[in-house]
């Protein structure tokens, strides 16, 4: 157990430094690899759209198949043939950016607590995915269908569940009949179908989830598979014959790796790769881990049931009921088994504005690690302690760059569990506090370990998303810095650069007017 | 920092770069590397069989007494055991005994089809191939035989299979 953290934390660190080189070509909202679910359901669609034109055309006579094949790839080349390349190339991008999409989750550790239902619903995904691809070769029925075809079934006869060896079913030129090509475009139809649905299920508990990529990216990835279906058209092999094995195979490694390594080992072994890597995957989120924090707690009489963080909530973890005091009123509900204890929820609600005259803050949803009225209490005090000519207040990430380091005598940093858990009236209220300026730090967008806490953040500070930074706040005096845990250098010159725009305003230009806090004791 | 605005021309040029990368890497291991699944020279026989082996007792016919005591559509003259023989199996190639051993009948009653799939890569040309078989346990040594000198071509695949309406053993 022990080497499993730092190994994954060097990886991580790998895979951050690629990520981070192609945010500087595509940004983070373009950036395949901040996007590979996205990618896999769009591979997944392309597959599905070319598929159905490939049916129409598809002769499942066991003689006419591969004729009917080889007359649209050749003959039919400009429509036939360039979709039956993308229908092959999209189903291999989509293995391709779903395994990547595997080790990205593992990397960041995104496989255990309440991220569990997720994880282990992906895993049946995997098979269905090769189980849709590999049915693809044998409708081809050329030699390399041929050979996938027969040894699945040596694979499966491993097992005792067939009453006579798959296998036989190929034994003879002819033993296979029409209605064999009939069930497998049944199969390779239901089975992408179930596939779907999988997904669908994976999907369940993340809320706003990233099934399509960014304009952008989705045309770059179709020019990319149509310049390859154009320059490398997909072929067929020789018209399958039973009689002869296939001895030289132009074989797809994305989907057929499986047979070369069975034939190199055996069909036991390969079940036995096959289940303990299944139940290795199964497994990851049984493991020992750090016990997840607090969930968030509804404090019903500062609710008031406006649905803010109901629908900001990344994990769909939050319901509205009736208010049991407030007829015709809502009240929001965490449901602790998918409340991910990230704190976006408090940063949504209206009632954590820290404007107001109570003595104690208490808001309508909050987490009890870090509660907004204790971050308002903290905030007054360590800039009240500020000294020199540019005071700073900095609120940080727990997952991100460590802003703490950052802390001087000038600078005051506030950590939160996710910046997501900021409420936008807090920068105001640090600006008309005795701060002259408030830089906002945490993960890159799509780096956040909660997914949604740098965009509604953003979106929040920008006056796009409720609740918004109010207008009358100075940009100027507002510095907006991603960086993830590796790009303390960055942020640390991001500060620097910071104080010394704030140093160049003058005392007074674009500073709202002070406030002083007026609290009305509660008995 | 490379300015990400669409017209800039490294953002597109780093673009255009992974995208050829992604094209690459999708294209070539598609096809690539080539797998040789059969060396040289080589050819396949598969022995394989579905065959329901004989009862493992004799029929007999039921006396009157005991037709009587059934139910008048149960009432068929001739009874025989449910279990099925076993099929033994040897099968040589030049002299050289390649498989040998015993493959009993499906079913828990032990009535159904004994079934074997096995496959052997050998050398290409001529080769003396034998099979016997027995598929009843009342039968001593090996009731069903056949050997025949066979030429394979490369990458041919000899089937070694029974049946009852082929007349036995056949190779296809």
């Amino acid at each position: 157990m022990s080497a499993n953290p730092s190994l994954r934390q060097s990886g991580l660190a790998l895979w951050q430094r690629i990520e981070h080189g192609l945010d500087a070509f595509f940004g983070a909202s373009g950036n395949p690899l901040r996007h590979l679910g996205a990618l896999g359901f769009y591979f997944l669609w392309i597959a599905l759209a070319t598929g159905v034109y490939l049916f129409i055309v598809l002769d499942t006579g066991v003689e006419d198949i591969h004729t009917s094949i080889q007359y649209y790839t050749h003959e039919q080349w400009w429509l036939g043939g360039i979709l039956r390349s993308l229908h092959r190339y999209a189903a291999d991008g989509l293995v391709l950016v779903m395994l990547l999409h595997i080790v990205r989750e593992f990397l960041y550790g995104r496989y255990h607590g309440f991220r569990w239902f997720s994880w282990v619903t992906g895993v049946p995904v995997l098979w269905l995915v090769y189980a849709s691809g590999i049915g693809g070769y044998w409708l081809v029925w050329d030699q390399l269908g041929q050979f996938s075809a027969i040894a699945s079934a040596e694979w499966f006869d491993w097992l005792p569940v067939f009453r006579e060896p798959a296998a036989r079913n190929f034994l003879t030129p002819g033993a296979l009949g029409d209605r064999f090509f009939s069930l497998l475009v049944f199969l390779h139809i239901g089975i992408p179908l179930l596939l779907l649905l999988a997904l669908w299920v994976h999907i369940q508990r993340v809320a706003h989830s990233d099934v399509f990529p960014s304009r952008v990216l989705a045309l770059g990835m179709f020019v990319t598979l149509l310049a390859l279906s154009l320059v490398k058209p997909t072929v067929s092999h020789g018209k399958a014959d039973l009689s002869m094995v296939p001895v030289l195979l132009d074989i797809d490694w994305y989907y057929l790796f499986a047979h070369p390594l069975m034939y190199l080992t055996s069909p036991g072994a390969l079940w036995g790769m096959a289940a303990a890597f299944t139940l290795l995957l199964l497994a990851l989120p049984l493991l020992p881990h750090p016990k997840q924090p607090p969930i968030a707690v509804v404090h019903p009489p500062n609710c008031n049931g406006c649905r803010r963080c109901f629908v900001d909530c990344p994990y769909d973890a939050i319901d509205m009921l009736p208010h049991p005091d407030k007829p015709g009123h809502q009240l929001a509900r965490v449901i602790p088994e998918l409340c991910a204890s990230c704190g976006i929820c408090a940063g949504a609600c209206p009632s954590s504005t820290p404007f107001r005259s109570v003595e104690t803050l208490v808001t309508g949803i909050d987490m009890p690690q870090q509660p907004v009225g204790a971050l308002r209490e903290e905030m007054e005090r360590r800039i009240a302690a500020l000294d020199g000519p540019v005071k700073i207040a900095v609120f940080g990430c727990a997952c991100a760059a460590d802003a703490a380091r950052l802390e001087d005598r000038s600078t005051a940093v506030l950590d939160l569990m996710c910046t997501g858990l900021l409420p936008p009236s807090f920068v105001e209220y640090a600006l008309r506090g005795g701060a002259d300026g408030v830089l906002v730090t945490g993960c890159r967008e799509g780096s956040c370990a909660y997914r949604l806490g740098t965009r509604w953040t953003e979106e929040r500070l920008t006056g796009r998303r409720e609740p918004y930074l109010r207008p009358t706040v100075p940009a100027e005096r507002l510095r907006i810095a991603w960086a993830d845990g590796h790009e303390l250098s960055q942020l640390k010159a991001e500060l620097a650069h910071f104080h010394q725009t704030l140093l160049s305003l003058a005392a007074d230009e674009k500073r709202p007017r002070a406030y002083t806090p007026r609290r009305i004791q509660h008995g | 920092m490379v300015n990400k605005s669409p017209t800039n021309p490294v953002a597109i040029a780093g673009q255009a770069l992974f995208y050829g990368l992604f094209a690459v890497i999708i294209g070539y291991f598609s096809t690539s590397p080539k797998y040789r699944h059969l060396d040289d020279n080589t050819s396949l026989i598969k022995l394989s069989f579905s065959y329901h082996g004989e009862p493992v007792g004799e029929c007999r016919e039921r006396t009157p007494e005991e037709l009587a005591k059934l139910a008048p559509n149960m009432r068929t003259p001739r009874v025989c055991p449910r279990e099925r023989s076993p099929i033994t199996v040897k099968f040589d190639l030049d002299g050289k005994t390649l498989y040998e051993g015993m493959v009993r009948p499906a079913g828990l009653s032990k009535d159904g089809a004994s079934t074997l799939y096995r496959r052997f890569e050998v050398p290409a040309g001529e080769h003396l191939v034998s099979v016997k078989m027995n598929d009843n346990v009342r039968v001593q040594g090996f009731n069903l035989v056949k050997e025949e000198k066979m030429t394979l071509k490369p990458a041919q695949i000899l089937v070694v299979d029974v049946r009852k309406d082929r007349g036995g053993i056949f190779f296809e």
